[in-house]
């Protein structure tokens, strides 16, 4: 039946995919840097999934509605400031602050989602010793309580866009300008996830963390909180993840609705598992590599949403071919 | 937990202790006593058949009889609403074979029902440019081409440990309504319309299977829903259903027993698939018209909500499941704006308090059932739960 079927399919190319090259030839330059821009942030939110998978073994599904709370955070305080669609007539410095404000604000909200989710949901959970899939459907139980009470108080609509700053070209590269946003967000997204890294590597708490991570039984038996460790770890998650809605905001400024985090957050854990999943730098990597494969992809055939779609195809060809991802380590080995 | 290693290649095997407990506690919820159940399980084969077959008329004449305080008209016309009810249901118990049976968590089910309604769609619309088939062939075709795309989706990702499998098909769910709005032989929002319809035309002229009318689809729906669960308790009894039942107590004991883990696991995703491809075609045809709209995520937790909060792994649970997801906002037209957030919220508490279900499976001595209850005696009814291993080391006694 099938090669019958088949056989009567259009053979025509444009009915189905087609391929632009000569649009991905002129755009190369600009789709990287863009690329960049977005896989910093996408590092940013799979640390999130990293960090808790290593401690607990566990997909966070909801770490995706822990970003959007943080990026509706970072919106009501810049309208509350007076931000709009057009761009701010303030002088630099008080736009800077604000921003700074914008960037507490959300980086508190996430992580106050992140630690109420870990105490009302998987806490009560972890304490009935149930089979691993409860604790999955628990975190999309919780991914959708989060998502539609957002509905319910938000309606559908994207929130009114918020501009941070007019972006300045600062140099151009092959023809291409890079702006100040770009770089804005690279590097100081660049700066978090190395602090994280460092925070993890060299601290005390880092050390708990890793730890658990190894072996949880153990590590309680050698003074290490595991519960607390647990509960840091979540509220680590939910920081950077507040960061990045930040710089989802300042990228896109009227991205923020109620299921905008869902798809950022397959495509986050995608760049985990690219990166190594359970790897702390692996997960800047995989953002980064994600971020670019994404951006190639869409100019190549030609729709913003294909993005999506190569990030999925990523996904699936990396379990198949390298399960462990690019990097592989895992936060156990990752010694000071 | 030994593993950090991200994705192993076997699941982790829970430390002892965690094990014990999770016998402990089902210890605890097996000696709770089941009236209902164990009445049932009393009563003779001819009178359980009997009680049966009363359950099916009255299924059959649901949407004729239109009870007055159940009904959802006006808000939507009764027979249409049985008729959703009974598709859902259908996907539930093809869920149902996925989740409760084997234990693998997809949350992108929609993604099968979305490619059975398509094949559907494409291979009987006037809109699309394909071979035209009757709508009855298109049903064994849909469930075909699904179970292939469940084949595709399960052979990378079952190999891993199940968290990946679960994220994978969230990523599906997603992407198949991607690909049908921006690939332009799927038509994204304007569809497909006039599927078709299964033959035979009413002494007025107008169709039988008509859009507008219902019950002559619910017929054909609840018929199939009839099938595939004899099918589907058939496979449950049989080697198949016992393996997949170890599998989804103990991946590792399983293996070491020697069952082909991996080789069932990909059984159960794609006879999982084809039944949710065949619930698509049957929707589709049912609806008339197919566009990118019908298959959001959001629809897959609900299929994921009703065979959890029915309880999963047992038949009759989850058609109960699905029937409450579909029958409430339907009913109480208030809260339907709601119901995301309901069953959401519902799949959270149900977890902690309650995690096997309104009507929990039963582990029964699956394969010899009756027979091996006989052989031992008081127990029999009193002890439907008894771990999945056990039909394994009954078998020789029971004969």
């Amino acid at each position: 039946m099938l090669p019958l079927l088949l056989a009567h399919l259009p053979l025509d190319d444009s009915t189905w995919i087609t391929f632009d090259i000569p649009s991905f030839v002129q755009n190369f330059w600009s789709a990287t840097f863009d690329g960049l821009t977005f896989g910093a942030i996408y590092g940013l939110v799979a640390l999130g999934y990293t960090l808790v998978y290593g401690v607990l073994n566990l997909i966070n599904f909801a770490h995706s509605e822990v970003f959007i709370v943080g990026a509706y955070g970072v919106v009501f305080t810049l309208s509350g400031l007076g931000f709009g669609p057009s761009n701010p007539t303030i002088s630099g410095w008080a736009i800077i602050g604000d921003v700074l404000l914008a960037l507490v604000v959300g980086m508190i909200c996430s992580a106050l989602t992140a630690y109420l989710l870990e105490r009302l949901a998987y806490r009560p959970l972890r304490k009935r010793n149930p089979p691993r899939l409860a604790f999955l459907i628990t975190a999309i139980g919780a991914s959708f309580t989060i998502q539609y009470t957002i509905f319910v108080v938000r309606g559908a609509n994207p929130e009114p866009a918020v501009t941070m700053f007019q972006p300045i070209p600062v140099f151009d590269v092959f023809g291409t300008i890079v702006d100040s946003q770009q770089i804005i967000i690279v590097v100081a997204a660049v700066i978090m996830m190395v602090a994280a890294d460092q925070f993890i590597r060299r601290s005390r708490i880092g050390r708990g963390i890793r730890a658990v991570a190894q072996d949880p039984d153990t590590a309680t038996l050698m003074g290490v909180n595991k519960e607390r460790i647990i509960v840091i770890t979540f509220v680590i998650g939910g920081l950077l993840a507040g960061a990045a809605a930040l710089f989802y905001v300042m990228k896109i400024p009227s991205g923020v609705f109620y299921t905008g985090g869902f798809i950022l957050g397959i495509k986050a854990f995608a760049a985990a598992v690219l990166g190594g999943i359970g790897n702390v730098r692996g997960a800047l990597l995989g953002g980064l590599l994600l971020g670019l494969i994404g951006n190639y992809g869409q100019i190549l055939l030609g729709n913003s949403q294909w993005t999506d779609v190569v990030a999925f195809i990523v996904l699936v060809v990396v379990l198949i071919v390298k399960p462990t991802g690019i990097l592989g380590t895992s936060l156990e080995r990752s010694k000071a | 937990m030994s593993t950090v290693d991200g994705p192993t290649l076997m699941p982790d095997s829970e430390s002892a202790k965690d094990a014990i407990d999770r016998e402990t506690e089902r210890g605890k919820r097996a000696s709770r006593r089941q009236p209902v159940r164990d009445w049932w399980n009393r009563l003779p084969r001819v009178q359980q058949w009997a009680y049966m077959l009363v359950v099916v008329v009255l299924a059959y004449l649901l949407p004729v009889l239109n009870p007055p305080v159940i009904s959802t008209e006006p808000g939507t016309d009764w027979p249409i609403a049985c008729l959703q009810m009974a598709v859902f249901a259908l996907a539930a118990v093809g869920l149902n074979v996925v989740v409760g049976y084997a234990g693998l968590l997809d949350l992108g089910y929609v993604a099968f029902y979305a490619v059975g309604a398509y094949t559907a769609a494409m291979l009987t619309s006037p809109d699309s440019p394909f071979l035209h088939i009757p709508y009855l062939w298109t049903i064994p075709v849909a469930m075909a081409v699904t179970m292939f795309f469940g084949v595709l989706l399960g052979t990378p990702t079952l190999r891993l440990r199940g968290d990946y499998l679960a994220i994978v098909t969230l990523g599906f769910g997603e992407i198949v309504r991607i690909l049908a709005t921006i690939i332009p032989a799927m038509k994204g929002q304007p569809g497909f319309q006039n599927i078709g319809r299964p033959p035979g035309t009413g002494a007025d002229g107008v169709p039988v299977f008509s859009n507008s009318n219902g019950t002559p689809w619910y017929w054909l729906t609840l018929t199939i829903i009839i099938i595939v669960l004899l099918l589907a308790g058939n496979l449950e009894r049989s080697r198949v259903g016992r393996a997949w039942v170890a599998i989804r107590e103990d991946e590792d004991a399983a293996e070491i027993m020697g069952v082909p883990v991996f080789k069932y696991k990909v059984w159960a995703f794609a006879i999982g698939a084809g039944v949710g491809g065949l619930s698509g075609a049957l929707f589709a045809g049912s609806n008339g018209f197919v566009n990118n709209q019908k298959f959001d995520v959001v629809t897959s937790i609900l299929f994921l909500a009703a065979v959890i909060l029915g309880g999963s792994g047992n038949k009759v649970g989850v058609i109960v499941g699905a029937v409450i997801v579909v029958y409430i906002p339907l009913r109480f037209i208030e809260i339907a704006p709601y119901k995301y957030l309901i069953f959401g919220l519902a799949l959270v508490i149900l977890m902690i308090f309650r995690a096997q279900g309104l009507i929990p499976a039963r582990q029964r001595l699956l394969a010899y059932g009756r027979l091996a209850y006989n052989k031992l005696g008081g127990r029999a009814a009193d002890s439907p739960s008894t771990t999945g291993a056990v039909p394994v080391g009954e078998k020789g006694e029971a004969k």
